[in-house]
């Protein structure tokens, strides 16, 4: 790999962030806490029944894995754009949506696998049937590098904010709307002993559109930005 | 240049256009006013009640408009937007974001009507159909778009990012509408459709169309009164809204 | 008339109903027009100290 060539630039970008979560290794796992106290929450409120636990195992895994992953979209470009990075990756020669997009696969690979890998603790927690918990992985595996796409873009918008916790939230929500429906859905559907291809293929088609978009909006919400 | 684009080159002058939308205040007030009044009398006096809903279906008469409204509202935003990114027309910022309280607004009374034509007709006040669920989505949006434009503190810079998040909307809006459609005929038996496919009677039809003029007028005169208004605030150094203010007319003497 | 006024029952849900469109419509229609008062008085006042800094 020629240093100064666009391959090399996007190397570069992936050792250094994951070097920087590396460093800080401990902060990382704090989503992972984050969501199993959510899900261990559950069975407090709504009592130890296995019956009804199983009949919300599916959605509430789902909606703890994407508060885990909005809590920590927030610091997505704070570190780069304090110590002035992120301008340099603006001004590089670079296409910037290619270098987002390594930044957003770091973000992904960091918060959004931990939160896959510890998935069948949190469906033992809440006694989800042991044959929908395939499902449930690809369902998370499909739906949460949709979060980190779409939430990149509107941490993009919000970059230059002291405070934008709560405002990334009310931006991110809605528009993530569809991956939680067909994500939790497709369990939900496997579960009742329903087709379940559908709703997956469709949270997969929806992916494929957002890995080529996203990266591009980012790109250019940035920019606005930081004008 | 044919004289229909040059009006548009002309319109995007802000002196220029808050002298247009000054001149047209007045009467799209007055005629939403009057399309209103036919339309409500309409609706309530002449309209005769459904044979299955009696009277609440009346509320339809609000609630439908208001729905058309809060979609038309996103789509001119979003318009707007992609003009005001492309083009940098600083006018088109100001009307993005002068349309967006407005979307809101039309948006709210649609939930809260059909929140109050649910109650009646299905026994509750929310249900999660699927129309209202994608119109508690939209308010969501709006919300988003709003509360953006306000928490940035540049506001040209605010009013890009702001059309930014309109635009991420629509690409977004069909397929959370489609989803929740989905997701509602996976979840739930048939709901009865506020609007079903049957045909409505002419002497029902009228009033709902008259309304919805009334509101599309409505619409374009608060856009002008707002964009008036932060188009003063934007341009308020400029010689021409200095030349609006009676205190320099007096020292100008 | 009171007949009208009860809508056959469904006076709770269609009186607010149109009530909430009015009033909604009607803080719409206003806002702008304090707004501008407010800027334009703001703007006069902001000239009016600007010229009193440059006269003495």
């Amino acid at each position: 790999m020629k240093p100064g060539t666009t391959s090399a630039a996007c190397a570069a970008v992936l050792r250094r962030d994951l070097m920087l979560v590396w460093r800080r290794r401990g902060d990382a796992l704090n989503p992972l806490l984050f969501a199993i106290i959510v899900v261990a929450c559950f069975p407090f409120a709504l009592g130890p029944e296995a019956a009804v636990l199983e009949r919300i195992a599916a959605g509430t895994i789902f909606v703890a894995v994407l508060l885990a992953m909005l809590l920590t979209l927030d610091a997505l470009f704070r570190s780069d754009l304090e110590d002035g990075s992120l301008e340099q990756l603006v001004v590089s020669p670079h296409p910037l949506a290619l270098l987002l997009g390594c930044k957003i696969f770091i973000h992904w690979l960091t918060t959004a696998l931990p939160l896959i890998i510890v998935a069948p603790l949190l469906a033992q927690l809440l006694q989800l049937p042991a044959p929908v918990l395939p499902v449930l992985i690809i369902a998370l595996a499909l739906a949460t590098p949709l979060l980190s796409l779409i939430g990149a873009v509107c941490v993009a918008l919000t970059v230059g904010m002291r405070r934008s916790g709560m405002l990334l939230t009310l931006l991110v929500l809605p528009l993530i709307v569809p991956a939680l429906i067909f994500g939790a859905g497709a369990c939900n559907a496997a579960q009742n002993g329903f087709a379940y291809a559908a709703p997956l293929l469709w949270l997969a088609a929806w992916l494929v559109l957002s890995i080529i978009i996203a990266p591009l909006a980012a790109a250019a919400a940035l920019k606005i930005s930081l004008s | 240049m044919n004289s229909f684009v040059l009006f548009f080159h002309k319109l995007g002058s802000p002196p220029y256009f808050y002298r247009f939308a000054g001149k047209w205040l007045p009467w799209l007030y007055a005629i939403a006013l009057v399309a209103a009044a036919i339309g409500f009398y309409g609706a309530l006096f002449t309209a005769p009640a459904d044979y299955q809903q009696g009277d609440s279906f009346r509320i339809m008469y609000v609630h439908v408009p208001c729905a058309w409204m809060g979609l038309f509202a996103y789509l001119f935003m979003a318009a707007n937007g992609f003009i005001a990114l492309v083009w940098r027309i600083k006018l088109s910022e100001t009307l993005a974001m002068a349309s967006a309280p407005i979307g809101a607004a039309f948006t709210f009374i649609t939930l809260v009507t059909g929140s109050l034509w649910g109650k009646p007709t299905w026994g509750t006040w929310w249900t999660w159909d699927a129309r209202l669920t994608s119109e508690l989505v939209l308010l969501f949006l709006y919300f988003g778009v709003i509360g953006l434009y306000h928490a940035i503190e540049d506001r040209r810079q605010a009013a890009r990012a702001a059309a930014f998040l309109a635009l991420i909307g629509i690409v977004n809006l069909p397929i959370v509408h489609y989803s929740v459609i989905w997701w509602n005929t996976l979840h739930q038996g048939q709901t009865v459709n506020l609007i079903g496919p049957s045909k409505i009677a002419p002497s029902m039809l009228w009033p709902l169309l008259t309304l919805a003029f009334a509101t599309h007028v409505y619409f374009f005169a608060s856009v002008f009164a707002r964009t008036r208004v932060a188009l003063l605030e934007l341009e308020s150094g400029k010689d021409w809204v200095r030349a609006l203010l009676p205190a320099t007319q007096a020292s100008h003497d | 008339m009171t007949d009208f006024f009860a809508m056959h029952g469904y006076a709770a849900y269609v009186w607010p109903a149109y009530a909430l469109f009015a009033i909604v419509l009607l803080a719409d229609a206003i806002a702008p027009a304090l707004a501008r008062r407010r800027i334009l008085r703001e703007l006069t006042g902001r000239l009016r100290r600007a010229a009193s800094r440059k006269t003495p």
